[in-house]
């Protein structure tokens, strides 16, 4: 889906927990997520420590979006 | 009794002419033209009863209707007295010619739906005809040009000869390319002990092949980055089958066939009350319990509310990512992509679990 996307024309960002896949797959920017069953939060955490990482996993995306890239790049 | 065989060539190799001849309609000859003449050299209990003969252009600008006049030309021969029907149909080979390998895949298809005889063409691996055909008609891998012709219609006979007596064939052992089946067979040795024997090859540096090779994506240039995302307009999309609560499109939770589109309108978050998981495969607990975590709409608020992103899209589209096929997956993102460019987003937060 991401590469269909992007080869459609849109600047597009892949957010996942299990980036060798993206990779294999041909997502080109990629940002690290936190786990499979809560890619953008844990549960361990509070309710404001959570949303608060959401919010900085959210901004590390747009940043990737933002950012001119050549290939494939891992936004950690 | 020599096997009756059709032959299909394009205009170059039927003998029309060149480029010039590109546009030349499907025409039927009696007997056998170029490389079938060789053909039947090296395969003397094969027999070109008649070879179509068609322009590269003429199919490649009108496919359906030019394969239409093709199967109209073969009708009689098919109909006619059983003694007489041809058996086996073979196309080219193309080698790496690319209108003439979509052609041959095209017309392999078509005769074989149509008249239910076994088809066998040829090209290399890399002609864009392999991926489109593949999966429906038995590809023998050539040479990329015309220097390989004599191995292609060796190869092509014997694959066809084989084909026509109901045996058995296998990608590996009659030279043709993978039509991603897969074949129960019993072997000797269990699983845990060939792929122990593996590894201790893969070890010691030794050759060995493995019994399930990983499928080869191609790549696509990345798009530009945002410049300014105070102005642009994003959308959200996720495999992690975010939809609103009772899974409304009824999202496979596996092997998904579909994908939905849901607004965001008047939403500041996702809650446990309006949004759950449809996806199978992990635990859902976590996503059920906070939607936000797969699809994290409040942080994406809030980005706006501070003016960092210009705007976002009130629709989001959701599937299933669990076990879903590359091609499913690769129609949803071009359908999904068509509507997000109609809707002016220039932007994709694209989220997976």
């Amino acid at each position: 889906m991401v590469k269909e996307i992007e080869r459609a024309g849109l600047t597009v960002v892949h957010c996942c927990s299990i980036v060798p896949i993206s990779l294999t797959v041909g997502a080109n920017r990629i940002v690290p997520t936190v786990a499979i069953p809560h890619p953008f939060g844990d549960p361990a955490m509070g309710p404001a420590e959570e949303r608060a990482l959401r919010r900085q996993l959210v901004e590390k995306a747009l940043t990737a979006l933002e950012t001119p890239v050549q290939g494939q790049k891992v936004f950690d | 009794m020599a096997t009756r065989v059709v032959h299909f060539l394009n205009q170059f190799f039927g003998g029309l002419g060149g480029e010039d001849k590109a546009d030349a309609p499907p025409s039927l000859l009696v007997g056998a033209k170029g490389p079938g003449i060789l053909l039947e050299r090296l395969h003397p209990e094969l027999r070109v009863v008649a070879t179509v003969v068609c322009g590269d252009n003429a199919l490649a600008q009108r496919p359906e209707s030019v394969v239409s006049e093709i199967l109209a030309l073969l009708e009689p021969r098919f109909a006619g007295r059983p003694e007489e029907r041809p058996e086996l149909l073979i196309a080219g080979p193309a080698f790496l010619a690319g209108r003439y390998g979509m052609a041959c895949g095209a017309v392999c298809q078509a005769v074989a739906a149509r008249f239910a005889v076994p088809v066998v063409t040829g090209m290399a691996e890399q002609n864009p005809g392999v991926d489109q055909y593949r999966r429906g008609v038995h590809i023998v891998a050539t040479a990329p040009d015309v220097s390989g012709m004599e191995p292609a219609l060796r190869q092509v006979a014997r694959l066809g000869l084989k084909l026509v007596r109901g045996e058995e064939v296998w990608p590996e052992r009659d030279g043709y390319l993978s039509q991603g089946l897969r074949k129960n067979v019993f072997v000797d040795q269990s699983g845990a002990q060939r792929a122990v024997t593996m590894l201790l090859q893969k070890i010691r540096g030794a050759p060995f092949v493995t019994e399930y090779p990983m499928p080869v994506f191609d790549r696509v240039d990345p798009a530009p980055a945002i410049v300014d995302l105070a102005q642009t307009t994003i959308a959200l999309v996720t495999s992690g089958g975010i939809v609103p609560r009772g899974n409304p499109d009824r999202i496979e939770a596996a092997n998904a066939q579909k994908y939905g589109a849901y607004s965001l309108a008047g939403l500041a978050a996702l809650g446990p009350a309006s949004h759950q998981t449809a996806h199978g495969g992990y635990d859902p607990t976590y996503a059920n319990g906070d939607p936000n975590r797969v699809l994290p709409l409040d942080a994406v608020r809030e980005l706006v509310a501070t003016g960092r992103i210009g705007r976002l899209h009130e629709t989001y589209y959701a599937t299933v990512g669990n076990a879903t096929s590359v091609a499913n997956a690769r129609r949803f993102g071009l359908e999904i992509a068509h509507k997000l460019l109609s809707a002016q987003v220039q932007a994709v937060i694209l989220t997976s679990t």
